[in-house]
């Protein structure tokens, strides 16, 4: 936004419902409850479409199909509340996966090379942290560059190589139930770990600082607000994160390789933004990014469901991104046509913001 | 109530004509959703007549200012331009009719040059259609000139600071020579020497043929410059009268409804011990060997012209800008430097200068804006008390007199002197030892001036100790035990309360000596 004007940032984003402040949109219909609606009608449609779909064995797989996407979406979540974004998640779980092929290969116990993997993954959000608040640039540059970086990694690991054999007793722990339910080791985890995130961002001080840096970053900081250590506390756990999920995705499919996760940022960024989080920052609800998560399993998990080829999936990805980011603007426009008939230049809109 | 055209008799220069007035607004309502911010107001603008727009914070001033030009439009009632209907599409319109307006708060492009700010759309041309960069320069140093400032043209426009943000918006309006000229409270940000020279330049303007619509809630600039006065009172025309024919008092009784006690109630307080030292202060460029104390229950003004360091100085002391050199100390401890978590920590409070940028979030509500400093303070366990947090908010806004509808709407919706009554309660909440404020009275009402400097006053009286940088002259000698002077980055004298006058204190101010010492 280089030339938004100086004293009225954020005007050129539109808001999207959420608890983080009453929206105009807010007040009619919230963005989340939206998506929550659209998920529901989904699920009922794929339901009567297909007699695969609506049953617990389905479900589950489902659910566990979507277990990356929605841990790391947590972390981005924060992230982009925060108006900071991490594109490098998909090659950090690419590159944990590369590594624990590697390490099994060459014979280290998978006790040894979890913990480390996900030390590595810190280690990967921490470069990406202090090249954001060190050296002040933007994270969306910055997490391209590592994003291009870290899959690289990967392959000086693991070269083009597949690690498959590892033993059941590993595998078992992602691909299990917990027992006496149909939910998968993975899913539980990802409710703990939603709660936790949940209540730090609704109802921590981090979470309230969090959306203040995301909306105005220099107020927050004169409010004592430590803006760049929150920051690089973010990226090391979104790094951290993704390494975890590179540890779930290789032991749910059996097979460390350094291309495995390719693509999965898009997917946990569609999630967060069809979540209703601003891409902007300073606005969203992790119930919203929840609902989107599932939205978005649901509907991959149809079109696998009816043999729709994996082109056509990244192609409803890629609308979903557009519409999420879309609607809301589009709804904003349509409002301020509403309130005032008058022709919007943009001095008149900045100044109208401007009491 | 009484028709505002009615009693007026005829006017402009020609007398025995009547022109009608260039601009005007004729029962014009206007609201946003539940807030009635205009109700049948009427207003003319004659040309050759400054005209002054007085109320209470939230009265409506900047509503009838931007439903004049052409950004809102009015619900009911009408705009009239020389005596006939008409309709502004927006803003644009509004310029091409001869309507320059500066608003309340500056609208710059940051990333422009302030030249290129000024001249936005109309830039001078030279040969093949470019830009004429070295006219575009030379005009503006013309302008700022005329204003007596020295501001670079060829600078960005970010960084500015919000005095000198204002100054570039008054050379903007000027330079459109245009027949009205509108200000939406131009003189807040200024001190005595800048606002004598922009009514230089006004007055001017005036005696050419210009119409002025003049904002401002400090009384002696509208007994200086204006020949009229329309007074809001809660979104309703209160009252339109020749100026000579009121004195402050009843200006201030009819804008605010009734008699104000004093507006500088300072009490009396014996200093205690030193709160804040600062020592041999110095930032590189900025300001240079900037030694002080404040004393418990003290209230030290920094005075000085807009530029010469005292904010710069106040954000280094809270540790939002670095210092090269010098010591703070704040109860006898030392902060770190450029860390305003520790300066916090400390018991530190700054309230700053430009209240949308640094002040509040402006898309945050009032209650999350209040409670940003108190993170800490409003739990239970690691979680935030929703309750705790609430009633910390509402009871701020419930003494600072905050006039808002509920307390999730965000603050921009609140009119100015209000989100400044947040950043206030923001910072007064968390029940600081020493505190800074930096214009704390900026864009604020006489009444809730008097408000915020019985507030001081209180403050210091139970312990706290105060810097205050003002540039509101009569502020500073009504509040302070001491007054320093910064000049060009330095200290150049402090002056104690029995001998802080208005020269004393404007010739330290501009250089001059003897006055200091
Ligand atoms: N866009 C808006 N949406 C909702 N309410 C608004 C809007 N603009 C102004 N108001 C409300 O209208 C009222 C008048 O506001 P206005 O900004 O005109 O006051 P003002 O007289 O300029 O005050 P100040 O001296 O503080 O600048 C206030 O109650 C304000 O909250
Ligand atoms: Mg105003």
């Amino acid at each position: 936004m280089a030339h938004d004007l100086m004293t009225t940032p954020g005007t050129g984003s539109a808001p999207k419902g959420g608890a983080a402040g009453r929206s105009p949109l807010g007040r009619f219909v919230r963005w989340d409850v939206l998506v929550t609606a659209l998920l529901i009608a989904v699920f009922l449609a794929g339901a009567a479409g297909s007699p695969d779909f609506a049953n617990a064995g389905n479900l589950s797989f489902a659910l566990g199909d979507l277990g990356e996407i929605a841990l790391i979406a947590l972390a981005m979540t924060l992230l982009v509340v925060a108006a900071e974004v991490d594109l490098s998640v998909a090659s950090v779980l690419g590159l944990s996966s590369a590594m624990i092929g590697a390490l099994w290969d060459a014979g280290w116990a998978i006790e040894t090379i979890i913990p480390l993997v996900v030390v590595v993954g810190a280690v990967c959000g921490l470069v990406n942290g202090l090249l954001v608040t060190r050296l002040g640039l933007p994270s969306l540059a910055v997490t391209i560059g590592t994003l291009a970086l870290y899959r690289g990694l990967a392959y000086v690991v693991l070269g083009d190589k597949a690690v498959a054999e590892f033993p059941q007793r590993y595998t078992d722990l992602v691909t299990g139930d917990v027992p006496g339910t149909p939910i998968p080791y993975p899913v539980a985890l990802f409710v703990l770990l939603a709660i936790i995130t949940g209540v730090v961002l609704h109802a921590t001080g981090a979470g309230r600082a969090l959306f203040a840096i995301g909306s105005q970053e220099e107020a927050a900081f004169f409010a004592g607000i430590r803006v760049k250590r929150i920051k690089l506390v973010l990226f090391v756990v979104s790094g951290t994160m993704a390494a975890f999920a590179g540890v779930v995705y290789t032991l749910r499919y059996g097979s460390a390789r350094a291309d495995n996760g390719f693509g999965v940022e898009l997917a946990v960024i569609a999630a967060v933004l069809l979540g209703g989080v601003d891409f902007d920052g300073g606005k969203g609800t992790l119930g919203g990014v929840i609902a989107g998560v599932l939205l978005i399993g649901l509907l991959r998990n149809l079109l696998m469901l009816n043999d729709v080829a994996t082109e056509i999936q990244s192609i409803v990805t890629g609308l979903l991104l557009i519409v999420s980011v879309l609607t809301p603007r589009l709804a904003a426009v349509v409002r301020q046509r509403r309130r005032s008939p008058a022709p919007h230049t943009p001095l008149s809109s900045e100044a109208e913001s401007n009491r | 109530m009484r028709d505002p055209g009615e009693a007026e008799a005829p006017r402009g220069p020609a007398p025995g004509t009547a022109p009608p007035p260039v601009l005007a607004l004729r029962k014009a309502g206007k609201s946003f959703g539940a807030v009635r911010a205009l109700r049948e107001v009427s207003l003319e603008l004659f040309a050759g007549e400054a005209h002054a727009l007085a109320g209470e914070n939230g009265a409506g001033k900047s509503t009838l200012v931007k439903t004049l030009s052409g950004v809102h439009r009015p619900d009911e009632g009408e705009v009239l331009l020389d005596g006939a209907p008409v309709e502004f599409g927006g803003p644009a319109a509004a310029q091409e009719a001869g309507v320059a307006v500066i608003y309340q708060e500056p609208t710059l492009f940051p990333d422009l040059s302030v030249a290129e700010n000024i001249f936005m759309g109309r830039q001078p041309r030279a040969r093949f259609g470019r830009i004429d960069r070295r006219a575009m320069h030379a005009e503006a140093t013309e302008l700022f000139t005329g204003l007596g400032v020295a501001i670079d043209p060829g600078r960005p426009a970010r960084g500015l600071s919000i005095a000198d943000q204002q100054l570039v918006e008054i050379a903007k309006a000027l330079s459109r020579r245009a027949r009205v000229l509108i200000m939406d409270e131009p003189t807040a940000a200024l001190s005595g020497n800048e606002v004598a020279r922009l009514f230089n330049v006004v007055k001017t303007l005036r005696e050419q043929g210009c119409a002025v619509l003049f904002i401002s809630h400090r009384l002696d600039e509208i007994f200086e410059l204006c020949q009229r006065v329309t007074i809001l009172r809660d979104g309703a025309w209160v009252a339109g009268e020749p100026i000579s024919a009121l004195t402050p008092d009843d200006l201030v009784r009819r804008m605010v409804g009734r008699d104000l006690d004093t507006l500088y109630p300072k009490q009396d307080t014996l200093p205690g011990e030193v709160a804040l030292t600062v020592g041999r202060l110095t930032r590189e460029g900025v300001f240079t060997d900037v030694s002080f104390e404040v004393r418990r229950g003290e209230i030290v003004a920094l005075a000085g012209l807009v530029g010469a360091g005292r904010s710069e100085v106040a954000r280094a002391i809270f540790g939002v800008d670095r210092w090269d050199a010098g010591t703070v100390e704040v109860g006898g401890r030392r902060l770190p430097p450029g860390s305003p978590t520790a300066a916090m920590a400390a018991g530190l409070a700054l309230v700053p200068e430009d209240r949308r940028q640094q002040g509040l979030v402006m898309d945050l509500s009032i209650e999350r804006n209040i409670g940003l400093t108190g993170l800490k303070s409003v739990r239970r366990g690691p979680v935030i008390s929703r309750a705790a947090e609430r009633d910390r908010a509402r009871d701020w806004a419930a003494r600072l007199q905050l006039k808002f509808t509920r307390l999730g709407d965000a603050v921009n919706v609140l009119s100015g002197g209000n989100q400044q009554k947040v950043v206030l309660a923001k910072w007064l909440a968390t029940d600081p030892a020493v505190l800074i404020v930096d214009e704390p009275t900026r864009g604020i009402d006489i009444g809730t001036k008097a408000e915020v400097h019985r507030l001081l006053s209180e403050l210091a009286g139970r312990g706290i100790a105060i810097l205050m940088i003002s540039s509101d002259l009569p502020e500073v000698l009504g509040m302070a035990d001491r007054v320093l002077v910064m000049h060009e980055g330095r200290l150049a004298a402090e002056i104690p309360r029995e001998r802080a006058t208005e020269e004393s204190v404007m010739s330290a101010a501009t250089g001059r000596d003897g006055a200091a010492a």
